[in-house]
């Protein structure tokens, strides 16, 4: 008997079988499609999709999930990515709205339109913002939108031409260059000091009657509060440059302090994070903007608006910057977020926050005891970034923490710190977990002494060991080698 | 109960642990004028009343009833199995597949989806997902201006007029001009000159529901050095010429129909599937198959020199997030329905909207466009959309998209069909219309 383990898991279209199939539509007779839809339409051989009975589908697909690490079943600290629980009344509070038409008649739509108004508003008084966008798919959509409506404002100003850049901090996201870019902007990176924060004096100098906007996020990426947030503001207004909020770190200040009130004109908020829409293996995100009065006229359409005649979708924005996405946004997210901030109200978010930076705290300072170390000696929010010791290098690390059945922390981000390890735990996870995370980071290190071998070799207990990325990067099989590759 | 585990001992012990004395005290170095500004939210509600409100408002909607909403979005059969098994909360709750050996669940969904896309539309590399049909298309033009660099694009205006809007809303900050086809009986003419244009953007079945001459286009778009992106409906793909077929090179869509509720127009994914050639201009995560170390098959995340962790403002596109979740859905829903299943579902569906055309032409209707349509077509009317599509909703029937001012037809509506639409269904249409006004020889007193 061959152990399991030598065997590659199958896929799925090895288990299919002609004419095997797990369900069946309602069937309307056979119509005559070539005399229909005219001469040359149709295609000539069907498409090589799976054929398998129900069964095979649900032991294939269960058989995945096992493959899988996930919240539910494994700590999953990951700096920048909030991965906190995902609350179960959530997905039965999506369901009671999945079925509308977007372009149902507005007036069989009210329940829904008036939750996306009230959400609207809530978003708005949590980040001190006027007015607010749910359209944007994800945090980086939220980015592209905040951004091209910065540029439509001073072209408006007729200072298009001539804003031409916007200023990043060197360890921002690397979504916000891409933005920048994706927007028409160069970029200019600014270095940080040795506090981790915005080095201003590089800040002064960058800013400049070329550029459009400077991009933040607040905490930054080491974890850290810039503290000078309201002399950045001003340095960058007194420049005529907008300052952009990138709202991936919002789980650190929620409910204690507001974008809106440090001084960004533009805020993006990432759902799946502060508000735990579930990552769902890689999205879909949500990422809603809000703006100052100043920027409301530029904001995408449609918006949701209340009118005598009840609640509906305008496209009334005198300066729209236009439409970012199809309909109205992720809606079945937004339901989400809405219940949760229905269910915690303020005191429960000032909670969350005040939670999220008591366990990051406290995980740093067990990281230090097992004998990590961290650029910045000092309180952090939400997440910390730390280093192992010199001579054991973080992706051993991470790879090792995979055998005890915990995810690794975000590895090798920021660029700015070496061997860098961004850990989140975020205000879900309880103290007895933490503990044992530090506990196996502690016993990792022992190791890497006694036996370095052994933890360049790790993992050795999941469903696969590492993995031969060269190979994959350098010949790239994309889809499944069918057997016979007949021509399309 | 914010889903906070810790006990006030719990509290106490971590203060400790720091060195601070309150929680409060975390956010000391933040400016105290910023601190606690007054946030207006309403109060917390436990599960229960959460629930109460939630359905109490849910009660506002109706979703119920005989259906003809299209325009992009379509209430197809979904399998009972593919919540059950999409949905799984190892799914559900994972994050991006950054580290493989632990995530060869979502990888090989993934990895699966790719191969599937690329089986429904011929061509040669699928992604991972974009956001929407809409964002796919934007991102095409934007690969096909990378590829070729030129800086114009050529779209059809039976490309659907939310996606052209977004289209125009990506080239606009990057001086790219868009060109808009008008459309002649319906259906895109072959463009005289696309000499500068970097793509030709045309949708099949278009906006109108109309089947368009997608050979020519892509002929006429290579003799001028331009590529042809073609906007699918991938159900579509179970019977219609792949667009691998017909000479596209970019072949991108909103993946609704396949498995995922309507959900108000969100979230459901985008997708792009290109040629070989155009593979290092492709945006957005792409899973490849490798092996470990000790030579089992597994699958990782690949080529991310693309993208926007590794290349920032290089990278290809600014997208990180994609739409996993609902590609999932899509996945488990090809599977469930194999190539037979999905090719009853396309078929019901365009047997339905033949009928119902027929139905609604022997009642003197007018269908303005004789062009071949798929499972979906234009009916003027004589009230005004909006107004018709409330009266209809009024009888228990959705249905009515409005068809823009642009497209000349004077007041018109959009009517779509599924498999699930039944002959009930279009007889309680037809009953509607009538009572309404719409169909010749009947009025109100009639229904």
């Amino acid at each position: 008997m061959p152990e399991p383990r030598d065997l590659d898991f199958p896929s799925l279209f090895e288990r299919s079988r002609p004419g095997r199939r797990a369900a069946r539509p309602p069937r309307h007779g056979e119509p005559e499609l070539e005399q229909l839809l005219g001469d040359g339409q149709l295609r000539e051989r069907p498409p090589r999709l799976p054929e398998v009975s129900e069964l095979d589908l649900v032991r294939h697909f269960t058989q995945l999930a096992h493959r899988q690490f996930s919240i539910d079943g494994n700590v999953y600290p990951l700096g920048s990515c909030t991965m906190k629980y995902n609350p179960k009344v959530h997905e039965e509070a999506a369901r009671l709205f999945q079925e509308l038409h977007p372009y149902q008649a507005p007036e069989t739509a009210q329940g829904t339109l008036q939750l996306l108004f009230e959400l609207q508003r809530d978003l708005g008084a949590l980040t001190g913002m006027d007015a607010v966008s749910l359209q944007p798919a994800a945090g980086a959509h939220g980015e592209l939108t905040g951004i091209l409506m910065i540029r439509a404002y001073h072209e408006a100003r007729g200072e298009g031409d001539q804003r031409r850049a916007v200023i990043v901090p060197d360890g921002a996201h690397g979504t916000n260059p891409a933005t920048a870019s994706m927007a028409g902007y160069h970029v200019i990176e600014v270095r940080s000091d040795e506090r981790g924060e915005v080095d201003l004096a590089a800040l002064r100098d960058a800013l400049g009657p070329e550029v459009a906007a400077v991009m933040l996020t607040n905490p930054n990426t080491v974890g850290v509060f810039e503290t000078r947030i309201l002399e950045i503001a001003r340095l960058a207004h007194d420049a005529g440059a907008q300052l952009y909020y990138d709202g991936a770190n919002l789980n650190a200040i929620v409910g204690r302090v507001r974008p809106g009130d440090m001084g960004f004109d533009v805020v993006h908020l990432n759902l799946h994070k502060t508000f735990t829409t579930p990552h769902g293996g890689g999205g879909p995100g949500t990422g809603p903007i809000g703006v100052k009065s100043h920027l409301a006229d530029f904001l995408p359409v449609p918006l949701v608006v209340a009118t005598e005649d009840g609640y509906r979708m305008s496209e009334d924005v005198p300066r729209s910057i236009g439409r970012m996405r199809s309909y109205y946004g992720n809606v079945g997210n937004l339901v989400r977020a809405y219940a949760y901030i229905r269910s915690l109200g303020l005191e429960g978010l000032r909670r969350v926050s005040g939670h999220a930076v008591l366990n990051a705290n406290y995980l740093r300072v067990r990281m230090q005891q097992a004998g990590f170390t961290v650029p910045y000696e000092r309180l952090n929010m939400h997440e910390f970034v730390a280093r192992p010791p010199e001579g054991v290098h973080t992706l051993d690390v991470a790879k090792a923490l995979l055998d005890y059945g915990m995810h690794p922390m975000t590895v090798y981000f920021p660029l700015t710190v070496k061997e860098a390890m961004m850990v989140e735990p975020t205000e879900t996870e309880s103290l007895e977990t933490l503990d044992a995370y530090a506990e196996a980071l502690g016993e990792i290190l022992a190791r890497a002494k006694a036996d370095p071998e052994y933890l360049e070799g790790a993992p050795y207990r999941t469903p696969v060991r590492r993995l031969d990325e060269v190979t994959a990067a350098r010949q790239p099989v994309l889809a499944y080698p069918f057997a016979s590759d007949p021509e399309s | 109960m914010p889903y906070i585990p810790h006990s006030q001992d719990d509290v106490r012990r971590a203060l400790e642990a720091i060195g601070v004395d309150s929680i409060d005290a975390l956010f000391d170095e933040l400016p105290s004028s910023l601190l606690n500004p007054g946030i207006d939210l309403p109060p917390a509600m436990d599960e229960t009343s959460l629930l109460a409100h939630l359905r109490a408002l849910a009660a506002k909607d109706s979703s119920a009833g005989p259906d003809f909403l299209g325009g992009g979005m379509r209430r197809h059969f979904i399998p009972a199995v593919t919540p059950h098994l999409a949905l799984q909360s190892e799914f559900v709750t994972a994050y991006t597949p950054y580290q493989p050996e632990v995530a060869q669940g979502v990888l090989q969904a993934t990895f699966e989806f790719q191969t599937m896309m690329t089986e429904l539309t011929g061509l040669d590399v699928a992604n991972a997902s974009l956001y929407d049909g809409a964002t796919a298309v934007a991102e095409a033009a934007l690969l096909a201006v990378r590829q070729t660099r030129r800086d114009a694009v050529l779209v059809s205006r039976g490309v659907h007029p939310e996606t052209r809007a977004v289209l125009a809303t990506y080239l606009r900050p990057l001086g790219v001009a868009v060109e808009t086809l008008d459309l002649e009986g319906g259906c895109t003419p072959l463009p005289a000159s696309p000499a500068e244009a970097a793509c030709v953007i045309a949708q099949q079945p278009n906006f109108l529901g109309v089947l368009e001459d997608m050979r020519g286009l892509a002929e006429a778009a290579h003799a001028a050095g331009a590529l042809l992106v073609a906007a699918v409906d991938p159900l579509s793909l179970a019977v219609l010429r792949p667009p691998g077929a017909y000479g596209a090179d970019v072949a991108v869509g909103d993946g609704q129909t396949l498995g995922n509720p309507s959900s108000f127009g969100g979230p459901s994914f985008g997708f792009m599937v290109v040629r070989a050639a155009h593979l290092r201009q492709l945006p957005g995560r792409l899973v490849g198959q490798t092996t470990d170390a000790e030579g089992r098959r597994a699958y990782v995340l690949t080529l991310q020199a693309r993208e926007q962790h590794i290349r920032r403002s290089k990278a290809k596109s600014n997208i990180c997030s994609n739409h996993q979740l609902t590609a999932l859905m899509a996945t488990v829903t090809m599977a469930a329905l194999g190539p037979q299943g999905l090719r009853e579902m396309a078929a019901g569906s365009v047997r339905q909207a033949h009928r119902l055309a027929e139905r609604l032409r022997a009642a003197g209707a007018r269908l303005p466009l004789e062009a071949p349509f798929f499972n979906e077509f234009v009916m003027a009317t004589r009230t005004p959309p909006a107004r018709l599509r409330s009266e209809l909703a009024r009888r228990g029937v959705h249905a009515g998209v409005p068809v823009g001012t642009e497209y000349a037809f004077g007041d018109a509506v959009l009517l779509s069909t599924t498999e699930l639409v039944t002959d009930a269904d279009l007889d309680a249409l037809l009953a509607a219309l009538r009572d309404v006004g719409e169909l010749a020889g009947a009025g109100a007193a009639h229904a």
